[in-house]
């Protein structure tokens, strides 16, 4: 099973993942975290974790969020997403955590 | 008789196109917002003067004939008429110059790129007066644009369709060519897919022949794309090249693409004729599938320096017309293509506005007022050491096609997608994390290789091969 964007690189340390988040940051694009149990083919809306960061500044305010997210759910993939409301959809979503982690 | 006619008015005979009172060579004129405009690379016949080969072209690309005629006196020739309204030499080339003409909007019926073409490159092309002739670029005003549909999806509802966000697009085109019975191709997309590429695709010129007909190769292809979809977790497609004899055949190939789940088909655009292209635009819209179209032919028309029509042009029809990939040039590889026009030409493909640059062969401003872009496909002799610069240069915004570089791997096409999907995520991953993907593109990529042996193996395989021509078409403006 894969999960598109950087799923086949070895899995992302936190470190990485906020590596990430700071590049959707400095974009001016909206971080986001979404999470499911089944992510299938056809799940295209994973359950939003709240809703996108509109007012995030930093990457450490969203990992806070990546890390209570996983605590509340450790059954689940968590993605991290970024929105540019200028194209008006996603510019970056990867898997930053999955089960049991 | 003639005489009794000019005191009737009318002046028959042939005059100097450029002559002052019949408007098509006018360097005063200012054009529209709702003209179109064009740039002919101009070589004139020795001792035809540059502003009478100018007004010809003007003229007998819009409303001018050879000679006077009385009824050029029932309409309004100023309404109608072409104007060369600027005339530039081309530094290195006094043989040539550059004509700028503005056509006025009435000339043209909406959403027909089929009488656009008959005007602007029409019958003009063989005009005795000039040794040769080149349409470099044209600027389609918003009020022409609008009567076209333009892509059936567009970049950002295919990226939702697929699910597929930040990174460009991995493809390749299943080899060989020809010859390949029904189910050994079924066989080689499924590998292809099941190794993590988004994309397989048919070449240009498979359509139905004896050796795979056309519901054969449907039905095994859509089994490989249904098993690596339910293998990966990751939505995919295989361009099925529904290009045909007629247009109810093409439609009749494109229905069973889609009863069998297929999520994109392929044309050859210029090989079907630009009206059969329009109406398996349209179809490719009301039905949900996104389209992948093919340049065969292009080189035909646009690789001659001086005469033909430049792939900046055809690739803007291929736009308004509407897919949601075409093929451009990939600028490392093994086919043609100037490496600045090659990125304007990416600029066209996609931007919302594109400024006039030089520099990129780009001569007018191109407002494209909320017509969806497509994703430029590079794809030609490129293999795994290429995808950090091909990063560099396309951006996440394009399909890059490794047909040999990925089927050509020593342990196999599963291999061999495997490699090039791990080489391109962590070009993504490096460049996100402020790397500089030129200067350590081949840092990265070792990297990446130390915990996968099948981008390891692909890098010792494809280390030592360059395409290194010069350019034919080399930009001159």
């Amino acid at each position: 099973m894969h999960t598109e964007t950087f799923s086949y690189l070895p899995p992302f340390s936190d470190k990485e993942v906020q590596a990430q988040i700071d590049y959707i940051i400095k974009n001016n694009w909206i971080p986001g975290i979404e999470y499911t149990e089944q992510p299938g083919l056809d799940n295209s809306y994973w359950r939003f974790w709240k809703l996108p960061f509109f007012d995030a500044k930093t990457s450490a305010e969203v990992m806070e969020e990546l890390k209570a997210c996983r605590g509340e759910n450790p059954g689940a993939y968590i993605k991290i997403t970024g929105y540019d409301n200028i194209r008006q959809g996603q510019v970056l979503a990867f898997v930053a955590s999955k089960p049991g982690k | 008789m003639a005489e009794k006619q000019k005191d009737m008015g009318f002046d028959a005979g042939v005059r100097e196109y450029s002559e002052a009172g019949r408007y098509y060579y006018d360097p005063d004129y200012t054009p529209k917002e709702t003209e179109v405009l064009a740039a002919f690379r101009v070589t004139p016949q020795e001792g035809v003067p540059w502003q009478e080969a100018a007004a010809a072209v003007a003229a007998e690309s819009s409303s001018g004939t050879w000679t006077t005629v009385w009824s050029d006196l029932l309409t309004n020739q100023e309404r109608y008429a072409g104007r060369t309204y600027k005339i530039e030499e081309i530094p290195g080339h006094p043989d040539q110059f550059m004509a700028y003409i503005a056509y006025p909007l009435d000339l043209f019926e909406e959403g027909s790129m089929a009488n656009l073409m008959s005007s602007i490159v029409g019958n003009v092309f063989g005009f005795k007066a000039l040794r040769a002739l080149r349409l470099e670029d044209i600027r389609i005003p918003s009020v022409l644009l609008r009567t076209f549909q333009g892509p059936p999806h567009g970049i950002q509802v295919e990226r939702d369709r697929l699910n597929k966000y930040g990174r460009p697009l991995l493809g390749a085109t299943m080899k060989p060519k020809l010859g390949l019975s029904a189910k050994n191709y079924g066989r080689v997309v499924y590998e292809a897919l099941a190794g993590g590429l988004d994309f397989t695709k048919d070449d240009e010129n498979i359509t139905s022949q004896p050796f795979m007909r056309w519901r054969d190769r449907c039905e095994f292809v859509m089994e490989g794309v249904h098993k690596a979809e339910a293998e990966t977790g990751e939505r995919k497609g295989h361009y099925l090249n529904v290009t045909g004899g007629d247009m109810e055949e093409m439609y009749a190939r494109a229905e069973l693409a889609r009863d069998l789940g297929s999520r994109i088909i392929m044309v050859d655009y210029l090989t079907v004729g630009f009206t059969a292209f329009t109406s398996l635009s349209k179809w490719a819209r009301e039905n949900g599938i996104l389209l992948h179209a093919h340049r065969a032919l292009h080189a035909v028309l646009d690789r001659q320096p001086n005469h033909g029509i430049h792939w900046r042009v055809l690739a803007k029809w291929c736009r308004i017309v509407g897919a949601d990939h075409v093929h451009n040039g990939t600028v490392v590889g093994k086919l043609e293509g100037d490496r600045q026009s090659t990125l304007g030409v990416a600029k066209l493909i996609r931007d919302d506005f594109v400024p006039a640059d030089k520099s990129e062969g780009i001569l007018f401003d191109q407002p494209w007022v909320s017509v969806p872009g497509m994703f430029p496909v590079a794809s030609g002799g490129i293999h795994v050491w290429h995808i950090p610069e091909l990063l560099h240069l396309f951006g996440d915004d394009s399909v890059l096609q490794f047909g040999g570089g990925t089927l050509g791997h020593p342990w196999g096409s599963r291999a061999g997608a495997t490699a090039n999907r791990v080489a391109l995520e962590a070009a993504v991953k490096a460049r996100n994390e402020g790397r500089d993907l030129m200067r350590e593109g081949r840092d990265i990529l070792m990297e990446a290789a130390r915990f996968s042996p099948e981008l390891k193996k692909a890098l010792e395989t494809w280390k030592d091969i360059t395409f290194e021509f010069d350019t034919v078409d080399a930009l001159n403006v």
